[in-house]
């Protein structure tokens, strides 16, 4: 370790916790994030801070002016131009560590790409909004055997727990099945944004303590803001079982057709890329007869009241205005063809 | 004390204290409460209790329970 790492990093050093040994392997770790929301820009940020430099942070999403009272590392004017959740939050981590060496994934994360983009990662953090996804980095996680950290958070209401394989329980032991209904989201339930930092601490000291090589807590901590209340429950045994940990059936690592997905909290369809990558200069030409267009060189957003598309350069879009996911693919193949 | 009174015994639940029939189960305690299952676990006086066991545990009089959500959002 240089010494001026040695002295940007000195109050951890001196923490015994962390110490020189633990500081060079949080200097040598590649963590993923997986969902660069209110969790997951938190965590970057964090673990940046606290010496994690090379970062993959994965999110499918653009910076929207709804996002940053609670979404710390963004600004208006990644709002305003609608910059790739991804792609803002590595710029904004660049100027607080120039040797960051962060690998922004502008993606959703599925079956197809999940082992590709989370090659190589020593833990993965959760901050997803959405159950599919937990499922898939939880089969991802335990056949690989990668620690990975679970969080939530909705309203004033959070939980987290950390995920090692072969020593504590994984999500599916205690969790078998995603739920099913309407289920609360931050849309419909609002969030406290200190809740969210708060959820998003509790994960980051668990993956410094796994990347340190010290004992994580194995603990499920709830977290009820409003009421003040904490909650700390130890973690039941793996399930001999399970089907993921104990069975070993990685159901949902293997290849399936995606199907448009509706975005927790938002009024919104993902269509995933149908067509391959676009050329958003071309796409932007043939859109502006049409109506209001906005375009740079990562995304296009394109109004047709009253709806709103995002289209990524990798074929995505985000449909804005509805639910339907017909509607949303009708949009797509109207505008962008499929 | 009437005698329905008398066979109710009184529990922690969230950290509100709840009477509930003697004899009610984990299993019976979320019918009565209509809480989804799917997203839930339950603490029993400090520890996760399994969910297929959930039918067959009795609460016992003075029980602390936690039902944990698993939330979405982030």
């Amino acid at each position: 370790m240089n010494e001026r790492d040695r002295d940007r990093y000195s109050r951890q050093i001196r923490f015994s916790g962390i110490g020189l040994s633990g500081q060079q392997r949080l200097l040598d770790a590649r963590v993923a994030i997986v969902g660069c929301g209110a969790l997951g820009s938190f965590q970057a940020g964090a673990l940046l801070r606290a010496g994690v430099r090379c970062l993959v942070l994965v999110d499918r999403d653009y910076v929207e002016l709804n996002n940053l009272q609670r979404q710390w590392l963004y600004d208006e004017e990644d709002a305003a131009c609608a910059r790739p959740k991804a792609e803002a939050a590595a710029r904004q981590l660049l100027r607080l560590d120039a040797e960051c060496k962060a690998e922004p994934v502008v993606a959703h994360l599925d079956a197809g790409n999940i082992g590709e983009i989370l090659d190589g990662v020593h833990l993965i953090l959760d901050g997803t909004d959405n159950f599919d996804t937990r499922y898939l980095i939880n089969d991802f996680a335990v056949q690989r055997g990668i620690p990975w950290i679970y969080g939530g958070a909705v309203g004033c209401y959070g939980i987290t727990m950390p995920i090692v394989p072969g020593s504590t329980c994984c999500f599916a032991c205690l969790y078998p099945q995603p739920p099913s209904g309407v289920q609360p989201t931050c849309e419909t339930g609002g969030v406290v944004n200190v809740l969210t930092s708060s959820i998003a601490s509790f994960q980051v000291s668990a993956a410094l303590q796994l990347l340190c090589g010290c004992q994580s807590d194995s603990c499920i901590t709830t977290i009820d803001l409003w009421g003040g209340r904490m909650r700390q429950i130890p973690q039941p045994a793996a399930r001999a079982d399970c089907e993921v940990c104990g069975l070993r059936c990685f159901s949902r690592l293997e290849g399936r057709r995606r199907e448009p997905v509706n975005l927790c909290g938002r009024n919104a369809v993902q269509i995933h890329s149908l067509r391959g990558p676009v050329d958003l200069l071309m796409l932007k030409k043939q859109l502006l007869p049409l109506g209001e267009v906005r375009a740079n060189e990562l995304a296009l957003r394109f109004f047709v009241p009253p709806y709103e598309m995002t289209i990524f350069h990798d074929g995505r879009a985000i449909v804005k205005g509805t639910t339907d996911a017909g509607i949303a693919r009708n949009l797509y193949a109207r505008y962008v063809g499929s | 004390m009437d005698l329905a009174m008398a066979n109710n015994v009184t529990i922690s639940l969230n950290g509100d204290a709840m009477a509930v029939p003697s004899g009610t189960t984990v299993a019976a305690l979320l019918q009565l409460l209509h809480v989804e299952t799917a997203q839930i676990a339950v603490e029993v006086d400090g520890n996760v209790a399994q969910r297929e066991r959930w039918c067959e545990i009795s609460i016992a009089p003075g029980a602390t329970l936690e039902i944990v959500r698993f939330v979405g959002g982030g």
